[in-house]
């Protein structure tokens, strides 16, 4: 049968002869193959100086927009956390008051918004159930923690800073 | 006299921290050999390069917790370690280092003594270095452990059979047990080059035996199977912790670094290098250029150690047994037989 990759080598169980058996020129040529590997160059990415660009598809932190005044896209419609296979979003909505129109684009908000990054899989499936253009998966990491409960994410950490670029692949994260 | 033995003591605690510092950077160098084979960088955060790494790496062992299991054998257990390290440590003795050193009309021999039986000496220690292991192994009171320090044992006693026969057609040519002689006779000029008249062209054979031996008694790869970890848990140390694994395993890089010397000595020409009398020299920066010669040599031999660990992998318990017996022994044989008839032929 012709094989798919062409790769395959047929088993043959012949005896060895005298070269083989005394398996040292075997031996140098394995040796010779390591020592190139010695002087080759390292494809490592030495991580906290040099950092690996990401795709322009790649989906990390979440983060909850702001449209060009600067007023917060969610309506709480909560079509994400329906979205979510890990039931990871926990959403209360609230009541847009008088006077508070420069912060909320519409009447609902989320008072709350909770992002678990424990049962988060980032999938992106939010992003693409929100009709509101409020929710992305940004190029940051979710970061690391000691503590369990400070992987659950609320607004203070999702919500898009005033003043920062509105497209959501550009958004360059603030450090603390 | 006096003077005499300030030498000496200055000789012995100069060799014993070269020893020691080979010992400590063979440990670095072990990892970063290991980097650059497998396409790497290795250790590279602890200094320039990396190179504070053994200090480092010293200071965790010493600040891991000591432990003894409840019923190993406490003394025993605490004297494995230490006769490994100390055997490691006592070879070291008898190479010659150098040449000698004409300072203040005196002369000033590179070598702490040349016993005229430095070899039956070298090996006589070395088979003691068994003991450290088989100690640590029965002293753990762990059914891993001891088939560790069985397999380590029955290997090292093998290996040192073939080595020794090995030796005896070297000695054949030469004539004599002691290093420093054995060395000074491979100063002879070759082709016209002086210094060059090296013991490995006249036994070739026996070098590969000897070598391949030296692999197996310090147990590296491809003989590394007392601690083959995936077989034995860790073997003859699966107990020790703390400073004591960390004498085990210095004592394997001691053992390293001093086999290395022993091989440069009896066959790669010890301090002599080629054109060393042809240069025209003062003695003492001949003896110095030698010493560095030798350095070079054990470098050399310490990266083979390592590049062979990176390629070879590890041999089955049989196919380890068979190759010391019935392979290396036979061809350790055969080499005295072809040294003899060549020493009758050529008289």
């Amino acid at each position: 049968m012709h094989s798919l990759s062409n790769r395959s080598k047929v088993v043959v169980k012949k005896e060895m002869t005298l070269t083989e058996k005394m398996y040292l020129p075997a031996i140098l040529g394995g040796m010779l193959i390591t020592i190139k590997h010695f002087f080759k160059r390292k494809p490592t990415i030495q991580y906290p100086e040099q950092k690996r660009e990401f795709s322009k598809v790649y989906r990390g932190k979440h983060i909850l927009k702001r449209d060009e005044q600067g007023r917060e896209n969610c309506t709480a419609c909560g079509l994400c956390a329906v979205a979510c296979p890990a039931e990871a979003i926990s959403i209360v909505a609230a009541e847009r008051k008088k006077g508070e129109e420069h912060l909320y684009r519409e009447e609902k908000y989320a008072k709350t918004y909770e992002i678990n990054m424990l049962r988060c899989i980032f999938c992106g499936l939010c992003e693409e159930a929100c009709p509101k253009d409020a929710v992305y998966l940004t190029e940051e990491l979710a970061p690391a923690n000691f503590d369990r409960s400070n992987f659950i994410f609320g607004k203070d950490k999702l919500v898009q800073p005033v003043g920062t670029s509105a497209h959501p692949k550009t958004y360059k994260p603030y450090k603390k | 006299m006096e003077i005499f033995l300030i030498d000496k003591i200055v000789l012995i605690v100069a060799v014993f921290g070269i020893t020691l510092l080979f010992a400590l950077y063979s440990t670095y160098a072990e990892r970063k050999v290991a980097a650059f084979i497998q396409d790497r960088l290795g250790p590279n955060r602890a200094g320039i390069f990396g190179i504070l790494q053994p200090l480092a790496d010293g200071v965790k062992f010493f600040l891991k917790e000591e432990f003894i299991p409840a019923h190993a054998d406490k003394a025993l257990f605490i004297l494995g370690p230490s006769v490994s390290m100390t055997t490691a440590l006592m070879t070291s003795a008898v190479i010659p280092w150098g040449n000698s050193l004409e300072l203040f009309d005196r002369v000033i021999s590179l070598q702490i003594t040349d016993l005229n039986i430095g070899i039956l000496y070298v090996f006589a220690v070395v088979s003691i270095g068994v003991y450290g292991i088989m100690i640590g192994g029965w002293a753990s009171n762990n059914k891993f452990s001891l088939l560790g320090a069985l397999r380590a044992s029955s290997q090292m006693i093998s290996y040192e059979i073939a080595m020794g026969l090995s030796i005896i057609a070297l000695v054949m040519t030469t004539g004599t047990l002691s290093l420093g002689e054995i060395v000074q006779q491979q100063n002879g000029s070759i082709f016209g080059i002086s210094g060059a008249s090296w013991n490995i062209i006249y036994q070739p054979l026996g070098f590969l035996i000897f070598m391949i031996c030296a692999f197996a008694e310090c147990n590296r790869t491809p003989f590394d199977l007392p601690e083959s970890e995936n077989e034995l848990v860790g073997g003859y140390h699966t107990e020790y912790s703390s400073m004591k694994l960390g004498f085990f395993l210095f004592a394997e890089y001691t053992n390293m670094f001093i086999s290395s010397a022993i091989m440069s000595s009896l066959y790669f020409g010890g301090y002599n290098f080629p054109f060393m009398d042809q240069l025209g020299l003062s003695h003492n920066l001949v003896t110095i250029l030698g010493t560095t010669f030798l350095f070079a040599k054990i470098v050399m031999f310490i990266f083979l150690f390592m590049w062979v660990r990176w390629t070879l992998p590890r041999f089955r318990y049989d196919q380890l047994m068979r190759m010391g017996w019935k392979m290396l022994i036979p061809l350790a044989l055969i080499n005295i037989i072809i040294t003899g008839l060549l020493i009758v032929v050529l008289k």
